[in-house]
């Protein structure tokens, strides 16, 4: 277990420093002069479109753009933010728990519905229940986020009062405000979440439900209740742990538009942002960090993997 | 069950709502999250509106565009190219310095050396600052200009304190110290800014809110919700669409003012391959154009009427202003006519780049539909901000539909835009006595003959070559609840905090 740990650890390095590589050229490829975007409306003297070229090292070749960049991020330094001067390390620190406080409070949500709704959907196959989980689903899945968003916020917030209609507030500062700030937005992701761990739940459960292990397990006279949690849900799981991992690492890389909406200052909003306004060296931070917890999480899917399916220990 | 569990949790969230916020708290909902907070680099229009409660300025204007004094008491013209300011005795900064005739010049003296300054162009005639005693500064300017006093009345007249500014280098704009009525708090980039009241403040009795908090709120529709919820006391600007909801709300006021500046079409004239077109080489052809377009139905459409149509770059409530110089009404036959005397083969392509907006996509679709009737076939290209702004400095473009914030002086919203060195002159438009009449302009030091010279630049550039298309001049609308009261609309679209009151 510990040697497969490490082999995995061991791959992260290359696979980050192919991203930093990807983030780099990608950006050359944008149109848009970031010296341009940031005078904005005084970019009418030269002078000062020169000395923020020199200031950024836009006058560089990329080359030794990106090195000095990669050779600061060695040393622990993620740079500045151009357009606001703070340094971007600061800047993920601070947006970060935002983003993860709502993606856990959307996973939950989602995992809540999405598991035993797909559960049901499959032990109830066919049959009224399961046509009106899917027809539910189906609508959380095609359902555009800021429509949705939007909907709530006037409902809630602009007709019933109930919930502030956007901002946020730290969970240290005030738990319960931070929890009414959070739970729209919440809502909103975790219902997209939902929908498809449903989906794949029932999927699962379905080709569970027909192997031959719960034909014996059945035939044993094994209590359905038995059969449908320990032996079916157990095996079905596999993927839909996968998909739960790669759906959780999707809600910590930022919801681009639902942050928008509820203005949530958390990942997405930052990354988006930075791109509209030029903003490389938070783009760029931004982006290693995201990859950085897909890495991590595809690890952490590998090690449930483990402890879900025994079959599998033997093989590390 | 399910449902006393629900109803709980109805009940919970609606005690959580109804937190009252703290009764002197004034929260404004901004367009967008300000750059850096430093006067001299900073450069966006929000950033503004939030230095109007950190940073007096020299002077500032007032709703009939008037220059009036803030931390000056008032200015003497020595010579034109003289100026001498008296300074308010008794101020303040935010750390307890007292502003005096160092601490301008050095404020000055910052704006203009700075690496990186914004504001060096707009005072670059600015050659030396004599302190002459503790409360009088001798400007030195190295040729006379009309405009220089009203760059005053903006960021380059924001006098920082000179012991912080020195000690944060840089990094001042995290932290920003200078003599406005509040002092900065804190800020967490795109979510808020806050600014506590400044008991030292000079003016402390026109002060009578606690704490300024600026929210980044780019949608529009949830800005206004946030009004309309009680989360905000007042927003920054609303769409024209958004209006009549306002209108209808007991609980909200509108306060609709003009702005300074203009929406027009630049037309790539001079710059590069792109301008080799017969739009941009016959001023017959742009003329057509412009006569195929009703500025009226326009902003009936898309505005819901609320612009204001113009031929020119300066507003009707700029004393430069030139009541005489109207849009011509739409006149396809003269629109047609025209075309057949320049002799160029209808329909006539030609291609328009629009910022990737919702609003001027639509105007954009409207321009299209109206100038087909002359001859025209308009090809839209949407394109997001940053993209259209090089693809226009590099004439990347045949026409481009882009806004001016505008600026106090005429200059500011002429000279950068016809002069043929002008920074902003994207189409390379030129014409060597539009040139020499814009920098005489830009020096003539009396109101009437200076009005005048922009009569006939008005006449050369815009309906002899027709070198832009103006179309109008936007209003700043600001909608606030009707609990705050002394909100005074200025066309700079600015809030300033002095004599905000919420009841």
């Amino acid at each position: 277990m510990s040697g497969f740990l490490l082999r995995r650890l061991g791959q992260v390095v290359p696979t980050l420093l192919i991203v930093s590589l990807l983030v780099f050229g990608l950006q050359q490829l944008m149109p848009g002069d970031p010296a341009l975007i940031l005078a904005g409306e005084e970019r009418g003297d030269p002078q000062v479109l020169a000395e923020i070229r020199a200031g950024l090292l836009l006058d560089r070749p990329v080359w030794e753009q990106y090195g000095r960049w990669l050779w600061r991020l060695l040393h622990g330094d993620f740079g500045f933010s151009w357009r606001i001067q703070l340094p971007v390390a600061d800047l993920i620190l601070e947006k970060l728990p935002v983003t993860a406080q709502l993606a856990a409070m959307s996973f939950a949500i989602g995992v809540a519905l999405g598991v035993p709704c797909g559960v049901l959907s499959a032990v109830w196959r066919d049959r009224p229940a399961d046509w009106a989980i899917n027809a539910v689903a189906l609508f959380g899945i095609s359902t555009p986020n800021f429509w949705l968003g939007i909907l709530m916020i006037l409902l809630f917030s602009v007709q019933l009062g109930w919930l502030p209609p956007s901002g946020y507030v730290p969970l240290w500062e005030d738990p319960w405000q931070s929890l009414a700030t959070t739970i729209m937005p919440a809502f909103v992701l975790g219902t997209g979440v939902a929908s498809v761990l449903m989906r794949h739940t029932r999927a699962a459960m379905l080709t569970a439900l027909s192997q031959d292990y719960v034909r014996t397990a059945r035939a044993k006279g094994v209590p359905e209740r038995v059969v449908i949690a320990k032996h079916a849900l157990r095996n079905a799981l596999i993927p839909v742990v996968t998909l739960g991992t790669i759906e959780f690492g999707r809600l910590l890389a930022g919801a681009v538009l639902t942050e928008q909406i509820f203005t949530i200052p958390g990942f997405g909003k930052l990354v988006v942002d930075a791109v509209f306004n030029r903003d490389y060296p938070v783009v760029q931070g931004v982006v290693l960090a995201t990859a950085l917890i897909f890495v991590l999480l595809s690890l952490l899917a590998d090690v449930l993997y483990m402890l879900i399916n025994p079959r599998l220990r033997a093989g590390a | 069950m399910i449902r006393p569990f629900l109803l709980a949790a109805l009940a919970a969230l609606s005690l959580l709502a109804a937190l009252p916020a703290a009764a002197q708290n004034l929260r404004i909902g901004l367009r967008e999250d300000p750059d850096i907070l430093d006067p001299t680099l900073a450069r966006t229009f929000v950033g503004r509106i939030v230095f109007a409660s950190l940073c007096d300025k020299l002077f500032d204007i007032n709703e009939r565009l008037e220059i009036i004094p803030q931390l000056a008491t008032g200015h003497r013209w020595e010579d034109p190219r003289t100026l001498v300011i008296a300074l308010r005795d008794g101020v303040r900064f935010h750390d307890g310095d007292t502003m005096d005739a160092e601490a301008v010049k050095y404020s000055l003296e910052r704006h203009l050396n700075m690496q990186g300054s914004f504001r060096r162009s707009e005072i670059t005639v600015l050659q030396a600052v004599e302190v002459v005693d503790r409360l009088t500064v001798r400007l030195r300017l190295s040729a006379p200009s009309a405009a220089f006093l009203s760059q005053l009345t903006d960021r380059a007249g924001m006098i920082v304190s000179p012991r912080a500014a020195e000690a944060a280098g840089r990094n001042f704009g995290q932290r920003p110290v200078c003599a406005g009525p509040f002092r900065f708090a804190e800020r967490v980039a795109q979510d808020r800014i806050v600014v506590e009241r400044f008991p030292e403040y000079w003016d402390a009795a026109r002060i009578h809110v606690n704490r300024v908090t600026f929210l980044p709120i780019p949608d529009s529709t949830v800005r206004l919700a946030n009004l309309q919820s009680g989360a905000l006391e007042i927003v920054q600007s609303i769409d024209p669409d958004d209006v009549p909801a306002v209108r209808r709300n007991a609980r909200l006021r509108l306060a609709i003012g003009d702005e300074l500046g203009y929406q027009s079409i630049t037309i790539n004239i001079g710059n590069g391959p792109r301008a080799q077109t017969p739009l941009g080489q016959d001023a017959r052809v742009r003329a057509a154009f412009e006569l195929a377009i009703d500025r009226d139905a326009l902003n009936r459409v898309v505005y819901e009427g609320m612009y204001l149509p113009t031929a020119q770059p300066v507003p009707p409530g700029n004393p430069y202003h030139n009541a005489a110089f109207r849009p011509e009404p739409r006149n396809l036959e003269r629109a047609r006519a025209l075309l057949r005397e320049a002799g160029v083969a209808t329909p006539i392509r030609v291609e328009m780049t629009v910022p990737n907006n919702p609003d001027l996509r639509q105007v954009g679709e409207v321009i299209q539909a109206m100038v087909r009737e002359a001859g025209f076939d308009l090809r839209l290209t949407a394109m997001e901000f940053a993209s259209s702004l090089q693809a226009a400095v590099r004439g990347d473009f045949e026409t481009y539909l882009l806004a001016w914030s505008g600026r106090v002086d005429p200059d500011g919203n002429a000279w950068a835009f016809m002069h043929s060195r002008g920074g902003q002159n994207d189409g390379r438009y030129a014409n060597p006595e539009v040139d020499r009449l814009l920098d005489e302009a830009r020096s003539e030091l009396d109101g009437e003959r200076r009005k005048d010279l922009y009569g006939r630049i008005w006449e050369l550039a815009i309906r002899q070559d027709r070198s832009r298309i103006y179309l109008w001049h936007r209003k700043n609308i600001v909608a606030h609840t009707a609990r705050l009261q002394g909100f005074v609309p200025v066309a700079d679209g600015l809030i300033r905090p002095q004599g905000l009151r919420l009841q």
